[in-house]
């Protein structure tokens, strides 16, 4: 596979980073410690190179209804300045990515305006589906993963530092952001003010902004925003403690929860799927059938929370047990770092997924009892 | 770049023993090793009184990120194991050859152990 690196490569490894490939990509895993990154988001800020996401314009007069058609969601229905999470589905259900859709505001002629945020490892096959896709719809598809760059501010200080590089009238349009919405906005960078969108989203359980940012200014912007955050407890924060965040946090992340074998009712993202849209969408007959034969509530397995009630933790792929039988399989699972317990999710079958049923965790052959608990495991105070 | 002890030996699983000829000698896993696993989270440590064999499995090192088999670098009875790692696993993190101990062994056979230059040259530590 290519190896690819962000254009903060360098940034990583002045600051000690160690690396780890992540969808193709040299991402910086850690910088110190993956446990004080971890607390320095809940607690503080955290500071992330997203930058091996991919980013993928949709434009044109069709530009609603054709994503209608490509997704799984109802994107026409987006307000524009608001963002969307949906999945892109193949004919059979199976799950090619999920993503995150932000609705821009029109160009000057009216024409609609979509930012398509996939995966890291799915940014080339997501472009190619959705180009595909678009054939029979006056829309233009243009990748722009390899020009961007994306940086993430994470956790309760987020805003206060983000402000100190914003100038002073452009403050209420952070303060008033909302989540799951994005705006243009001045952010100081290398001495000038930039114009960059700037999304209240994240994939931490914490408040926080990710802020889309041509390649050639991105070091500058990294560099500042550490600077003015130091005070404010930022710290650089790497793909071990974004892992364990978004797990806290209860949210999928795909390769693990979800993938083209799986289906998104099973995965919990039932209300994702819009099959109240008027128009078709790739995957509808499918979707429409599982969900009438009750997969992931009636029948199947379904995505459930597991809390470990001893100190050991299950991993991925280790089998889920029932009195001795094999009833699902762990997906994600580590110690929970803000909890102080093992956590998990995993799928398991939906007779044993009720809140409070009693499972065990094969752990290398030893059965850890764990309980099914509901989803998140942690959630912010607001 | 890690660090590396000259007084130690070594073996390939990144164990380091205190060999010194006057008793029972001190276990641990060299700072290339836990700089490697991450933030220890959890030790399974063999019992006292049990014998471990050099060369096998005798308990596991757990961190956030993943588990690690803990391989025996000596033949011997267990005599001590440290409590205090067991409830603050984070010692072995900040204080690999020091605090962050792990068991003593009356060792009765060493296994195959490098000198902390061979270890070093072979994983990347520094001395």
């Amino acid at each position: 596979m290519t190896e690819n690196y962000t254009a903060l490569y360098e940034q990583h490894k002045i600051a000690g980073a160690s690396f780890t490939d992540f969808g193709g990509w040299q991402m910086p895993l850690k910088y110190n410690s993956e446990l004080a990154e971890h607390h320095a988001v809940r607690n503080a800020a955290g500071l992330f190179d997203l930058s091996h996401m991919g980013e993928v314009w949709v434009t044109g007069p069709d530009a609603a209804a054709f994503l209608d058609y490509a997704l799984a969601g109802k994107l026409s229905a987006v307000a524009v300045g608001k963002a969307k999470y949906s999945l892109i589905c193949q004919e059979d259900g199976g799950i090619i990515d999920d993503l995150i859709t932000y609705r821009l505001p029109a160009a000057a002629d009216g024409t609609a305006k979509y930012l398509v945020v996939p995966n890291a490892g799915n940014a080339a096959v997501v472009a190619a589906a959705l180009a595909e896709r678009a054939a029979n719809f006056d829309v233009t598809v243009e990748d722009v993963s390899a020009e961007t760059s994306l940086i993430a501010v994470q956790g309760p200080n987020a805003e206060a530092i983000l402000l100190t590089l914003v100038p002073a009238e452009q403050h209420s349009l952070v303060t008033e952001l909302k989540y799951y919405a994005a705006v243009e906005v001045g952010i100081i960078v290398n001495g000038t003010v930039q114009e960059l969108l700037l999304a209240r989203t994240g994939y931490t359980g914490e408040d926080g902004f990710e802020i889309y940012i041509p390649n050639e200014d991105a070091a500058g912007l990294w560099d500042a925003l550490l600077e003015v955050g130091s005070g404010h407890g930022l710290i650089p924060a790497g793909l071990a403690c974004r892992d364990s965040l978004r797990l806290e946090a209860g949210m999928p992340l795909y390769g693990n929860e979800l993938s083209r074998e799986g289906n998104p009712y099973a995965a919990g993202l039932g209300p994702v799927v819009s099959l109240t849209k008027e128009s078709d969408f790739i995957g509808r007959a499918v979707l429409a059938e599982l969900k009438a034969l009750g997969a992931g509530s009636t029948s199947g397995r379904k995505l459930v929370g597991l809390k470990g009630l001893g100190r050991r933790a299950g991993r991925s792929h280790y089998p889920v047990l029932k009195d001795g039988t094999v009833v699902g399989e762990v997906t994600s699972g580590q110690p929970s770092p803000t909890l102080g317990y093992p956590i998990a999710l995993a799928y398991v079958d939906v007779e044993h997924a009720e809140p409070g049923t009693a499972l065990n965790i094969d752990l290398r052959g030893k059965p850890e009892p764990f309980e099914v608990v509901e989803l998140p495991f942690y959630k912010r105070q607001k | 770049m890690a660090k590396v002890v000259a007084e130690l030996k070594y073996s390939a699983e990144h164990e380091w023993v205190a060999v010194d000829g006057s008793g029972p000698t001190n276990i641990g896993i060299s700072a290339v090793a836990a700089e490697a696993l991450g933030d220890i989270v959890y030790v399974d440590l063999p019992e006292v009184g049990s014998t471990v064999t050099a060369g096998e499995t005798c308990g596991e090192v757990e961190s956030t990120k993943s588990v690690s088999d803990l391989y025996a670098p000596v033949t011997g009875e267990v005599v001590e194991i440290n409590d205090e790692v067991v409830s603050d696993p984070a010692l072995i993190n900040n204080d690999p050859y020091g605090a962050g101990w792990l068991f003593k062994v009356a060792v009765t056979e060493e296994g195959p152990l490098m000198s902390a230059e061979e270890y070093a040259a072979a994983n990347g530590g520094e001395l």
